[in-house]
């Protein structure tokens, strides 16, 4: 038999969950695993009422709430949000799907508690009605994020229809400073190649700076790849995949064999992808966004850039609207500039090591005056983990507010938000207009530089407190 | 291609004419075209009234009259021309039931966002990709107030002095052309979804 030709982890992955191909049409792929949350999911079973269908591998299908429910505990005032949290419930009754509700003591937001339980695994095509799936690419899985009408075809089916997107290799190479991490990583990724420079792909992260990353850090990069526009984000399997994944609650019984089988879904020698992006991090300082998208990021030591210099009419206008939004002028510095708003949380940097390294940085001191510090923990295991090892209390003593698990502040539907105006540091990945409440002004940031920024009251480089 | 198709999707779309309304806001994101809290919904009804709830919307509740949803003129268009990458961010598929709840039957952009793209051919609203030398002229049509022409079966956009042909995915122009929708089409696949499986729990993949 002709060797296999080499093939990358994407395409290993795509070709292992090829149901059915025609002339035509979009390749039927399986779906491995399907989470669902409150938010994306009632118009979906009420799409299978209506026309009678079940879901076709229940067992396949994991749900949660973590979109609307507060962070505070006691009953939910939202009706609304009370009304959604109550639909999932009836609904994953019905349908005979397993819900980490309210009050489950693994519950946690959806792209943290998959790989916490060990649902996330390499080799799986995982989809969620969001489009933070690709965090869990972070495991050598194919992940990304569905619409409503796609969530009813996984329900029906187990399947989707999909066209393949193109494979992008993002090779990060160099020596990262202290106080520089993962998200100044893809901050500074997307600051190159802006907000739809990844559309149409799926990039797998190679190179020494990921190889060294731990999960939580690789969960970080893939979870905003979608902020590139990447259907997906990856990195191929390794030791502290395994490390990670090993003694969690659904990992397969015989656990070796899986690693042996797990040690194939990489990039074959020789392999090419259609395009690849190289990324040197050495000399890179902790990296802030000052605009309204992701992509208009800076390092946190540099200026408000001028959009007078923009060669390209619509850029430029755009540019001088983010900065009109955001109340900046051109030339001002970054560091140092006013904030009102803490937000340490979401399904980018809401994991134990995110909180770690905030407590860092907040151990005995204490939240500069007027400042709000909201800290979120991503789920009730990294909860109960922060408790045990005192985060709690350094976040507490220092004045900052300690919070039930949920997406709280990154999409502010469950009434934690930034007041009109107001500006906020915030760890989550989406910067956009309104985004953390109406007239909401946000620097996106590291744990790192939001916790160095919640205790000065201005936009601060962590490096001068390390 | 679509035969024993269970269940329909949207009404057919053959083709539209209609004014339209330029945005040409670049990178329009997803909580642009309809804000989070206006997701704390179950159903799909109302979404509409709150497209772009935000940027038609002074703080004090009025509507601006600068921005050109709200232009008399733009009075029931049912073609958006947008920006580059339009619906990017979020995967909420209430962004294309807004547009469709609030009369849009087609966006015409130099690109869109994939998981928006994808949404809104599921809600029969067709997202065109044209060139920029396209976008220009039919801008240059809107200020004149021309009507435009979309025909899916030719493939084509029309307007006063111009004509271009537009690349559509075969498979959602059928699915737009017939109103069926894909759900149909992937059940009556379960002979080869069934196999998948068997071969996989043979195969010892969980």
């Amino acid at each position: 038999m002709a060797p296999h030709p080499a093939r990358t982890l994407f395409d290993k992955l795509w070709q292992a969950h090829i149901v059915h191909e025609e002339p035509n049409a979009p390749t039927l792929l399986y779906v491995d695993l399907h989470l669902i949350h409150e938010v994306t999911s009632p118009q979906a079973f009420e799409g299978l009422r209506r026309r009678g269908l079940r879901v076709r591998r229940p067992e396949r299908t994991v749900a949660t709430v973590d979109h609307s429910i507060p962070t505070k505990r006691g009953p939910i005032q939202d009706v609304l949000a009370a009304g959604q949290i109550s639909t999932l419930e009836r609904n994953a009754r019905e349908f005979g799907i397993a819900l980490y509700g309210t009050d489950h003591p693994q519950r946690g937001i959806v792209h943290v508690i998959g790989p916490e339980l060990g649902l996330t695994q390499p080799g799986m095509t995982i989809v969620c009605g969001d489009s933070h799936t690709s965090t869990h690419g972070a495991f050598g899985a194919l992940a990304f994020g569905i619409g409503t009408s796609e969530v009813e075809h996984v329900f029906a089916s187990q399947c989707l229809l999909q066209q393949k997107p193109r494979s992008c290799e993002v090779r990060i190479e160099g020596k990262l400073s202290p106080g520089v991490g993962a998200k100044d990583v893809i901050l500074a990724l997307l600051a190159r190649i802006g907000v739809g420079g990844g559309t149409g792909s799926v990039f797998e992260y190679t190179g020494s700076v990921v190889r060294s990353f731990s999960m939580e850090e690789r969960m970080t990069l893939c979870n905003m790849s979608i902020e590139g526009g990447a259907r997906a984000g990856m990195v191929a399997p390794d030791d502290a995949t395994y490390a990670y994944l090993a003694g969690r609650e659904r990992v397969p019984a015989e656990f070796d064999s899986a690693v042996k089988k797990w040690n194939t879904y990489r990039t074959d020698d020789g392999a090419s992808y259609d395009a690849t992006i190289a990324l040197d991090v050495t000399g890179l300082g902790p990296m802030v966004t000052f605009g309204t998208n992701p992509g208009m990021g800076a390092q946190i030591t540099a200026a408000v850039p001028d959009p007078s210099g923009i060669a390209d009419p619509a850029h430029r206008a755009s540019f001088q609207k983010a900065l009109e939004y955001m109340g900046l002028r051109p030339g001002t510095r970054l560091s140092g500039h006013p904030i009102d708003v803490v937000f340490i949380g979401s399904c980018t940097n809401s994991r134990i090591n995110d909180l770690r390294q905030a407590a860092m940085v907040m151990r005995g001191k204490k939240v500069a005056p007027g400042v709000r510090v909201l800290v979120v923990p991503g789920s009730y295991a990294v909860k109960h983990e922060a408790e045990a090892e005192g985060l709690d209390r350094v976040f507490l003593d220092a004045g900052a507010e300690w919070r039930e698990p949920g997406c709280s502040m990154c999409i502010a539907m469950n009434g934690d938000e930034v007041p009109a105006g107001k500006y906020a540091v915030s760890t989550s990945n989406r910067n956009f207009e309104g985004r953390q409440g109406k007239g909401s002004r946000t620097f996106l940031s590291s744990p790192f530089t939001a916790a160095a920024s919640a205790v000065t009251g201005r936009l601060t480089d962590v490096r001068s407190m390390l | 291609m679509t035969g024993n198709v269970r269940g329909k999707g949207s009404e057919p779309f053959c083709a539209v004419v209609s004014r339209i309304v330029v945005f040409p806001q670049d990178n329009v994101d997803t909580d642009q075209i309809i804000p989070a809290r206006f997701l704390k919904i179950t159903d799909k009804a109302g979404v509409g009234t709150h497209l772009f709830e935000d940027l038609r919307r002074a703080p004090d509740g009025s509507l601006k009259q600068d921005f050109p949803l709200n232009m008399k003129e733009n009075e029931g268009a049912a073609i958006l021309l947008a920006g580059r990458n339009f619906g990017c961010g979020s995967s909420r598929e209430h962004a294309p039931w807004a547009l469709v709840g609030a009369g849009f039957r087609a966006v015409i952009s130099t690109s869109f966002a994939d998981i928006f793209k994808n949404n809104a051919l599921k809600n029969g609203l067709l997202p065109v990709v044209v060139d920029a030398a396209t976008w220009s002229a039919l801008a240059a049509a809107a200020s004149s107030r021309g009507q435009v022409r979309i025909d899916l079966q030719e493939q084509e956009v029309q307007w006063q002095g111009g004509n271009v042909v537009f690349a559509i995915d075969s498979f959602a122009r059928t699915c737009l052309l017939e109103g069926t929708d894909e759900l149909g089409y992937i059940l009556s696949r379960e002979g080869a979804i069934a196999a998948y499986e068997q071969r996989r729990e043979r195969g010892g993949q969980s």
